[in-house]
């Protein structure tokens, strides 16, 4: 590789006059343009003919797919959240309907609670009066048996004084100093 | 092996040398087939070869070759809209090769040994004038005289005018001739630089194989250096294609609108 470098090297150097500037040389200029024209012009027809036309389709196919497939993704989207609101309200709905049903037998059960109350509240009085009218009545009987012997006790205290007193103004008696 | 440093300068001109490789005469002129026409030729046929295969593809969701060819349409379409306009769009054709046919010409340029057709005045200069020949002749077709309000923009004094039109016409002027001479002596004078770094460290590093070890130090910096270069080249040979395009926007841009 380097051999060969300098084997060309020393060949350029054979030639003694410097050799023109490529670019500037003449004779290869109207090929250079002639080439230029039709290759440049086939480049030009085949990209904007046929190559250009192709692609800019696809592309425009590519973003036609995606604008539609974002409009369905927006539908389907709609139609979840449709579906998610009927769901919610449906929720909703049969809230209500349980805290209805609940306040119901709550209702029914403090109703029943209220008249159970009532009925055992109307028995203990009735038991009350019954056994307050006995214990008057044992109370009535009582006093009376204590009156009889307070009589009875008078009678014979004024027997022993050697007094006598009527039954009548005996009783009297006792049941003035009694009540 | 003992080779003195005068005696092995390599002439870095040389690459540029056109030679014939088929005889052809249309009259008087010579239009011969040389190494010029058949790198040309060659970038040409790369062109249609990448394009064509990819754009044949039509995939929905585009493999590598696929994407890289429509990568490269947006990045065209994309500076042709935002240079020229929406109708600037009608020329996305010929920027299009334009960008391309350079592209590849430079691309096959940095290939060792390859010829690069951009390094000639003449075929530089004829892409220069096709695109200032359009911004004229369509200039004229589509804008009439108003055309020629490109050098007078609107709302400047009069005496303003007396120095405005003459700089405006002359820059005018300047134009085809910057823009082939840009990409011209970008190529020429890249090439050449890579050409004498790489020749010189073949050199220093033959000079240090007979006995200098101080040339072959210095032989590896040159071909680092030329390594170096060759990155910096590359990103030339893409950088001046895109500018000679996105250039050729502003000139046609000129054409579409030319009192803005």
């Amino acid at each position: 590789m380097l051999l060969a470098l300098l084997a060309e090297t020393a060949h350029h150097l054979a030639d003694d006059a410097p050799p023109p500037f490529p670019p500037f040389e003449a004779w290869h200029m109207p090929g250079q343009l002639f080439w230029l024209a039709i290759l440049f012009g086939a480049l030009y027809f085949s990209l904007s003919r046929f190559i250009l036309p192709k692609m800019s389709d696809t592309i425009e196919k590519r973003s036609d797919r995606i604008a539609s497939d974002l409009d369905q993704a927006a539908k389907l989207n709609e139609q979840a959240t449709e579906a998610q609101q009927a769901l919610e309200l449906r929720i909703a709905q049969a809230k209500g309907k349980a805290r209805e049903t609940a306040a119901k037998a709550a209702a029914k059960v403090d109703a029943e609670m209220t008249a159970e109350t009532a009925r055992v509240d109307a028995e203990i009085e009735k038991k009350l009066d019954a056994a307050e009218e006995r214990i008057s009545a044992l109370r009535a009987s009582a006093m009376q048996n204590v009156e009889q012997i307070a009589v009875d006790a008078a009678d014979a205290m004024t027997a022993r004084f050697g007094l006598k007193a009527s039954a009548a103004d005996l009783k009297k008696a006792v049941s003035t100093a009694l009540n | 092996m003992n080779f003195a440093l005068q005696n092995t300068a390599i002439d870095p001109i040389h690459q540029f040398q056109v030679t014939k490789w088929l005889d052809l005469r249309l009259g008087s002129i010579d239009i011969s087939f040389t190494n010029a026409s058949g790198f040309m030729l060659l970038g040409v046929v790369l062109c249609i070869a990448f394009f064509g295969y990819a754009a044949s593809k039509k995939a929905l969701v585009p493999g590598r070759t696929q994407s890289i060819a429509e990568i490269g349409y947006g990045f065209v379409a994309d500076m042709v809209r935002s240079t020229a306009g929406e109708e600037g769009l009608r020329f996305f054709p010929f920027v299009f090769t334009l960008f391309f046919f350079v592209f590849f010409a430079n691309m096959i340029g940095m290939v060792p040994y390859a010829f690069t057709t951009t390094s000639h005045l003449v075929v530089t200069g004829a892409l220069a004038l096709l695109v200032i020949g359009i911004v004229i002749g369509f200039g004229i077709w589509k804008n009439g005289l108003s055309f020629f309000k490109l050098f007078a923009p609107s709302g400047a004094p009069f005496l303003i005018y007396l120095i405005l039109v003459p700089i405006e016409i002359i820059s005018f002027l300047a134009r085809p001739v910057t823009l082939a001479l840009r990409l011209f002596a970008n190529m020429l004078a890249g090439h050449i630089m890579l050409k004498l770094f790489a020749t010189f460290a073949a050199q220093l590093i033959g000079a240090a194989l007979s006995g200098a070890v101080f040339m072959g130090v210095v032989g590896i910096l040159a071909f680092g250096m030329g390594v170096a270069l060759n990155a910096l080249e590359l990103l030339v040979a893409g950088l001046q294609a895109y500018v000679f395009a996105i250039l050729t926007c502003v000139y046609l841009n000129d054409a579409l609108h030319p009192s803005h």
